[in-house]
């Protein structure tokens, strides 16, 4: 459906950025080194073959055990030439920290909000990094899988029996 | 003796009269609310029993109706709608998200709005049938014509009269 995408990819990134590739069920997907992940991103909505002018889903996968723990995961659409591609970049648990894209899409903004609040991870270059979901108060991030399931940190709770 | 007496009678009917004239602040947060817009309309017509009317102000209001999942950051929020009531008030919880949490066994939903407001009628269902919210007023009457509500019995108990002097009397926090 959209091996161009992944052609042009591999035509301008040469040196190792793009790790691997698939196709499964008419959907492309790349899996990116996570230094070139900016310019991977710049690239595919600049590029005029390309043209992924819509910023379509931000998010991430705790993929404990396995090293890197994190994968960053992001939808790509083209308006114009009507194809997707779906990116992944991995992310270390010793310092997750990964470049943000909101200069190159403005929309990701809440996205990686929302990724930095449940999954811990940091979006270097982000105009307001906090969280969005959760409350400042919140300790630790509630979508990893080592985050008890059930654990609760009410911000309120009256005393039983009491008005 | 006669005090006594006076004093009953006058509680009963005024309570009498406050059930049947219930101003209610629905707060509504999640899917509930579709069930729950069915008890307004007229084939259920909650206006038959004296509770038609939603304000949108808790200072106006004198019945909390919590409808839908309440979220542990939502908390303070509900606590603080609560306060601003006016007193006597009650609050019925609609759903079993809001009695209960519900099946949301999580990081983020309040098992229950009676973890920081006091409430006095669990309406279970998910959502309830409009016949159980109608159901739920009628018991919430009950209660409020012997003057069980949580409210009032604090009314009694730490301030000692059950018919307070001024209609209209909002809590302040700390009490007084």
């Amino acid at each position: 459906m959209a091996k161009i995408v992944l052609d042009r990819m591999r035509e301008g990134f040469t040196a190792g950025e793009i790790i691997e590739t698939g196709s499964m069920h008419g959907n492309e997907w790349a899996r990116v080194a996570p230094c070139a992940w900016r310019r991977v991103a710049e690239f595919l909505r600049d590029d005029p073959a390309t043209q992924m002018n819509l910023f379509v889903d931000l998010t991430c996968v705790d993929r404990t055990p396995r090293e890197p723990r994190f994968d960053v995961v992001l939808h790509l659409y083209s308006v114009e030439k009507k194809h997707r591609v779906r990116l992944y970049a991995g992310v270390a648990e010793k310092d997750p920290a990964i470049d943000t894209l909101v200069p190159v899409w403005p929309g990701a903004n809440w996205f990686e909000r929302e990724a930095f609040d449940m999954y811990g991870v940091r979006f270097a270059g982000h105009p307001d990094l906090r969280r969005i979901l959760m409350y400042p108060e919140f300790q630790g991030y509630p979508l990893r899988k080592d985050y008890p399931k059930e654990k609760r940190q009410p911000l309120l709770r009256r005393l039983p029996g009491s008005v | 003796m006669p005090l006594t007496f006076y004093n009953t009678k006058l509680a009963d009917a005024v309570n009498w009269a406050r059930k049947y004239s219930l101003f209610q602040y629905p707060f509504v947060t999640a899917c509930c609310g579709m069930e729950f817009m069915a008890v307004w309309a007229p084939k259920y017509d909650i206006a038959r029993f004296g509770a038609e009317f939603p304000r949108f102000s808790p200072r106006q209001s004198d019945l909390l109706i919590v409808v839908g999942t309440i979220t542990e950051r939502q908390g303070p929020v509900l606590r603080r709608i609560y306060d601003q009531m006016c007193e006597p008030k009650w609050v019925i919880a609609f759903g079993v998200c809001a009695s209960t949490g519900g099946f949301y066994q999580n990081y983020s939903v309040m098992p229950g709005a009676d973890q920081v407001i006091p409430v006095d009628v669990y309406v279970p269902g998910c959502p309830p049938r409009p016949e159980q919210a109608l159901d739920a007023l009628v018991l919430l009457q009950e209660r409020i014509q012997r003057g069980e509500g949580h409210s009032q019995v604090v009314l009694k108990q730490e301030r000692g009269y059950e018919v307070p002097l001024a209609a209209i009397r909002p809590t302040v926090r700390g009490g007084g």
